[in-house]
């Protein structure tokens, strides 16, 4: 069971997430949308949704560079794994009761404001109840953690993760062992992932960080067949003209 | 020089009478469908008034548009682009649907389904979002119909600056117009420039704005970018959408189905050429007052040879230069200046323009005594001037009051020619026009025939697509419908759909 768990069921979860998501990008992306519900009902979500998002990246940053940087450039930059799991507990704790507070506020508006209710669907709160219980299981963790303050425990989590991602056979047997509550963490995790595609979280993948660089603000869409030749007065600044684009699809 | 053609449209407000046809055939063709309910594509509303949704016009409130920074920068008036996507998770400008209304049903059935009772049964309204019950209704899509509520709600209009308002509360000199909105396919877009997923753009060919709804991941940052609050966030399939100006009709060179159902015939719609270089310069005039001369400044004479010569160099269809010539947007706002921009302060140069309306003279006193050319004075007309002009020229009177005198004009010509048998171009010289100028005013503005309504080129769609590729597809869908995915191959090394581009633009 435990090698299931962290040996294969691993794989399930990132295939279906991977797969998953190029599926409904490339088949179906009208579906893919952030489904904002601010329009039908402001109270609530100002607050709720910037604790929430707030916490959340902060948290995926970390888990994100603190289960896959790889143990041999911590050495090389001589962090101690110790001085690594305070900050953890630390930064985590902080963008951990941030999240749940926002997420808290969230859940509340979405089951008891009857406009976000009705307008609902029942993936939006699973989802959301599955992130609270998440969050809550990775707060307690930090109590697990002030245990053995020393990181040997991370140590154990890191050796796993990115034995996953380097196709290690053993990597299962590096969590035995683990404090449930640390098992459980994982497990939902991954089970998370597998509802990725299916979920409003798909947003996330499409964070419009690429405005930033967008040259200019405008978009020109053309149906020329020949591109029109360059302006005579190429010197002009490039970011203050619109992006003339060709036409990608036949449509519209 | 880059040369773009746009098809503008002009709403002549002397002809409006506010029967809201215009709006009904709209929302019949485009939004009776889920989270739509509440958007109006094409709303009128009476004004002096708040309007829909709620003091849409205060961008004070709602941030819509552009600035012009005090380093001299053009940039939405919401934020740069990084204050833009700073409010991704919580847009602090997008309006809730209360500020437009929430959207009811009646409980028609209940009329045939109700017991015998000592009262007449009625049909009691219910949210089309939750389904419940609403007690009292408190809002809809015109709320101030013909002066509806107080004056004291609708006195907050954002174009009463500069007004010495309280008077107009008088029963006396109460005045009023119908005001039809829809988008304003603007030469320089702000729902565009707001838009983080890239979504919204501007078609070359004709110059609608349309939001790619495969692209648009409902971010919202558009719905606060309008100004006219004219893109509409459908809170079912989260997505936002906005007018089209009917583009499957302009295409076959149909008028949209707003102008084409418009019983006043107060609606055209025409092409426009335009130089897509001088768009930044223009929107970023110095002051707000410039603004509408310095949109009269991007638009190209169709007439010049030298403007033909390099339209057709850069690829513009013949038809198209033809239609530009006798385009009724081009005469109105360009050749007579009868016809205005709505809200140029919001600098994003609209391409939907308005005629303002004339109204009747002000008091009884002033009714017996005309001006010298047999016309009363523009200023003592009921409507304050500077109430249109703060509408449509930022505050400035000048081109508002000789647009208005230039169609009194045409009236006491035309009554002169037709009435008294006399032809007088002494009414036509005082406003700086000539009785054969007038003459045409009158054919095209108060005759309004279908064929001077609208002057519209068909698109040439074969030039790109194969129309056999595309038989038995879907139109319009809120769906994945006839979709193919986002990607442009196969799985098996075959294009889905061609698209007969050359190969540099592929």
């Amino acid at each position: 069971m435990h090698n299931f768990i962290f040996g294969i069921y691993p794989y399930i979860a990132l295939s279906v997430l991977l797969i998953g998501s190029v599926a409904r990008y490339e088949r179906d992306p009208f579906t893919w949308k952030s489904s904002s519900s601010q329009l039908l009902r402001r109270r609530q979500l100002i607050l709720g949704s910037i604790l929430f998002h707030v916490g959340v990246l902060t948290i995926f940053v970390g888990h994100f560079f603190g289960l896959l940087t790889p143990l041999w450039l911590l050495e090389a930059l001589h962090i101690p794994h110790e001085a690594k799991q305070i900050l953890a507990m630390a930064v985590g704790g902080v963008a951990g009761v941030m999240a749940l507070a926002g997420g808290a506020i969230l859940i509340h508006r979405r089951l008891y404001d009857p406009r976000i209710r009705a307008t609902s669907n029942p993936m939006d709160i699973l989802i959301l109840a599955l992130l609270l219980v998440q969050i809550t299981l990775g707060l307690s963790t930090i109590f697990v953690s002030a245990q053995h303050i020393d990181g040997t425990e991370m140590v154990k989590f890191m050796r796993w993760a990115q034995g996953i991602f380097t196709l290690d056979p053993n990597a299962a047997s590096y969590t035995a062992g683990a404090s449930p509550i640390f098992q459980a963490h994982i497990f939902l995790g991954l089970t998370i992932f597998i509802l990725f595609p299916f979920s409003r979280l798909v947003h996330m993948l499409s964070a419009p960080v690429r405005y930033l660089w967008r040259p200019g603000y405008q978009i020109v869409r053309s149906r020329r067949t020949v591109p029109l030749a360059a302006r005579p007065d190429a010197s002009r600044p490039k970011a203050h003209r619109a992006a003339v684009r060709p036409a990608a699809k036949p449509a519209e | 020089m880059r040369i773009r053609a746009q098809i503008g449209m002009v709403l002549n407000l002397d002809k409006c009478i506010g029967c809201h046809t215009c709006s009904v055939t709209c929302k019949n063709v485009w939004t009776s469908r889920d989270g739509v309910e509440y958007a109006w594509f094409n709303n009128v509303e009476t004004k002096p008034g708040t309007g829909y949704p709620t003091d849409w016009e205060n961008q004070k409130r709602w941030n819509g548009g552009w600035v012009r920074t005090k380093s001299g920068k053009l940039q939405p008036r919401q934020g740069a682009k990084w204050r833009i996507l700073a409010n991704i998770f919580a847009n602090p400008d997008l309006p809730e649907i209360d500020d437009y209304y929430e959207p009811f049903d009646y409980d028609y059935d209940h009329l045939k389904s109700a017991p015998e009772m000592e009262a007449f049964p009625t049909a009691r309204p219910r949210s089309k979002i939750t389904g419940e019950r609403i007690e009292k209704i408190e809002k809809g899509p015109n709320w101030e119909e013909i002066l509806g509520g107080e004056f004291s709600k609708r006195s907050q209009d954002y174009n009463f600056e500069g007004v010495q308002k309280e008077i107009y509360g008088e029963y006396e000199n109460t005045f009023m117009m119908y005001l039809p909105r829809l988008c304003e396919h603007c030469l320089n877009p702000a729902c565009a420039a707001s838009c983080p997923s890239g979504a919204i753009y501007k078609r070359e060919e004709d110059g609608i704005v349309l939001i790619d709804q495969e692209k648009c991941r409902g971010w919202r940052m558009c719905v606060s970018g309008c100004p006219y609050k004219k893109v509409y966030y459908n809170w079912s399939t989260g997505k936002s959408e906005k007018c089209t100006l009917c583009y499957p009709r302009i295409e076959s060179g149909n008028p949209t189905v707003c102008s084409e159902t418009c019983v006043g015939r107060i609606r055209y719609l025409g092409v426009m050429l335009y130089d897509a270089d001088r768009i930044e310069t223009a929107a970023n005039a110095p002051t707000e007052q410039e603004l509408y001369d310095a949109q009269l400044g991007v638009f190209l004479d169709p007439n010049d040879p030298e403007v033909i010569a390099e339209a057709r160099a850069q690829g513009i269809p013949e038809d198209w230069l033809r239609a530009a010539k006798a385009s009724p947007i081009w005469k109105m706002a360009m050749e007579w200046k009868v016809a205005f921009p709505l809200h140029p302060e919001y600098r994003t140069l609209p391409m939907v323009w308005y005629i303002p309306p004339l109204s009747p003279i002000q008091n009884a006193a002033e009714a017996g005594k005309l001006g010298a050319n047999g016309m009363p004075d523009v200023k003592s007309l009921r409507i304050p001037v500077r109430y249109l002009a703060n509408m449509l020229t930022a505050g400035d009177e000048a081109p508002v009051v000789s647009a208005l005198e230039r169609m009194m004009a045409m009236r006491a010509y035309m009554r002169a020619k037709t009435v008294d048998g006399v032809i007088d171009e002494g009414i036509a010289a005082r406003a700086g026009l000539s009785g054969r100028v007038i003459e045409e005013m009158y054919k095209v503005m108060a005759l309004a025939d279908y064929e001077d309504r609208f002057v519209i080129p068909t698109t040439h769609r074969e030039q790109v697509e194969n129309a056999y590729d595309i038989r038995t597809g879907e139109g319009f869908t809120d769906c994945n419908g006839c979709s193919t995915g986002m990607s442009k191959g196969s799985l098996f090394g075959k294009q889905k759909r061609p698209l007969n581009m050359a190969e540099a633009m592929k």
